[in-house]
């Protein structure tokens, strides 16, 4: 039996897709024949995936930790399409620590990049899904809100407080906007990633790479297909009754 | 004064009889206008009127009369 997810007429927006995983996730969007909108904070990165993505998607440049210019660009989407059926919150930055040289730049900075960033963007795109969320019967069509996590924030990490409770932190406003907007058709759920191979994982010192890599149970790192693989999922309808979960994709990673 | 078009969208999304959609009904003022029923009343108005309203002028909301006001800033007379 084949299965092929089509998101065809679907409208969705990637935070942090200039590269990685978001990236990724913009690509198997797009070839699914969703319309992506793709974020970062460079323009001409946006636009070469663009290019390489063809009519599907297009660029939406703005930085997440500023919430005046998420709110300008969800007043862009409600001008250009008035729909947005699938949020993936993506951007993140990590910054590790020990807690006595932690800095309260880099708290402010990790927070509004991975956790406040996340409030924002759910708060002007729920209501835009709400909106596109009825079809002409007046049933719920619904919505995917997809936040990135780690499984840092779940299990915690030596070096990581900082990381760790931003990631946490999203782990909790997922499970609670499940809640909230469960009876607007909308489902939330996050993605807890193990050890991806990203620009985020290629700067590790090789000898906590190395550690890194044997803890993984399935002995591979993940790729960014792995993770949206699984927001392909989250995205589609084969997941039309699954919300507020956390759904790990780490090949068996213990921390 | 309130006008037949902003008072429809009102009686509408609350539920309510047009001839209660007065110019001083407030919000948590009577139970069909909680918490829920505003984010319904926002989208509501926005489908309307074609706009996306500010957060901080859904929060400012708090009557039929503030309503105007705020549609009055994005242009909309109603
Ligand atoms: N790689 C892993 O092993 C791993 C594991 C667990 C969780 N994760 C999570 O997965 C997500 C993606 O990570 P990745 O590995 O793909 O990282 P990456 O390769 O470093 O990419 C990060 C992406 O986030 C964007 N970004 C960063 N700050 C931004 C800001 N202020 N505004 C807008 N975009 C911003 C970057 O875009 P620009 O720099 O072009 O603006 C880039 O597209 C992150 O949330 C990360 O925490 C990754």
């Amino acid at each position: 039996m084949t299965i092929q997810i089509d998101l065809t007429g679907k409208v969705a927006l990637v935070t942090g897709a200039s590269r990685g995983i978001g990236a990724e996730i913009a690509r198997v969007f797009a070839r699914a024949g969703a319309h992506v909108f793709v974020n970062g904070r460079n323009e001409q990165t946006l636009q070469e995936l663009c290019s390489e993505l063809g009519g599907n998607a297009e660029p939406l440049a703005f930085d997440v930790c500023d919430p005046k210019a998420i709110k300008e660009a969800f007043q862009k989407l409600f001008k250009q399409t008035k729909q947005l059926d699938i949020l993936v919150n993506n951007a993140g930055i990590l910054d590790d620590a020990l807690i006595g040289m932690v800095t309260e730049a880099q708290v402010e900075r990790t927070f509004a990049t991975n956790t406040f960033s996340v409030l924002y963007t759910s708060q002007y795109g729920s209501r835009l899904m709400q909106r596109s969320s009825r079809d002409s019967s007046g049933n719920a069509k619904g919505g995917s809100i997809i936040n990135v996590s780690s499984i840092i924030g779940r299990v915690g990490n030596h070096g990581q407080a900082v990381y760790a409770g931003s990631k946490a932190a999203v782990i909790g406003i997922t499970q609670s906007l499940a809640k909230e907007l469960a009876g607007s058709g909308i489902r939330v759920n996050a993605i807890a990633p193990g050890f991806i191979d990203t620009d985020m994982t290629r700067t590790i010192p090789e000898d906590k790479y190395k550690e890194r890599m044997s803890s993984i149970a399935m002995k591979r790192i993940g790729t960014p297909e792995d993770i949206a693989n699984t927001a392909l999922f989250l995205a589609s309808d084969l997941a039309s009754y699954v919300t507020g979960q956390v759904i790990g994709v780490d090949g068996g990673m213990l921390i | 004064m309130t006008t037949e078009r902003l008072k429809v969208v009102f009686a509408e999304a609350l539920g309510l009889p047009a001839e209660k959609i007065t110019d001083d009904l407030a919000y948590n003022s009577i139970k069909e206008w909680d918490s829920t029923a505003h984010m319904i009343l926002v989208a509501a108005l926005e489908d309307t009127f074609d706009v996306m309203l500010d957060t901080d002028d859904i929060i400012d909301m708090s009557s039929v009369a503030k309503a105007r006001e705020i549609l009055k800033k994005y242009d909309i007379e109603c």
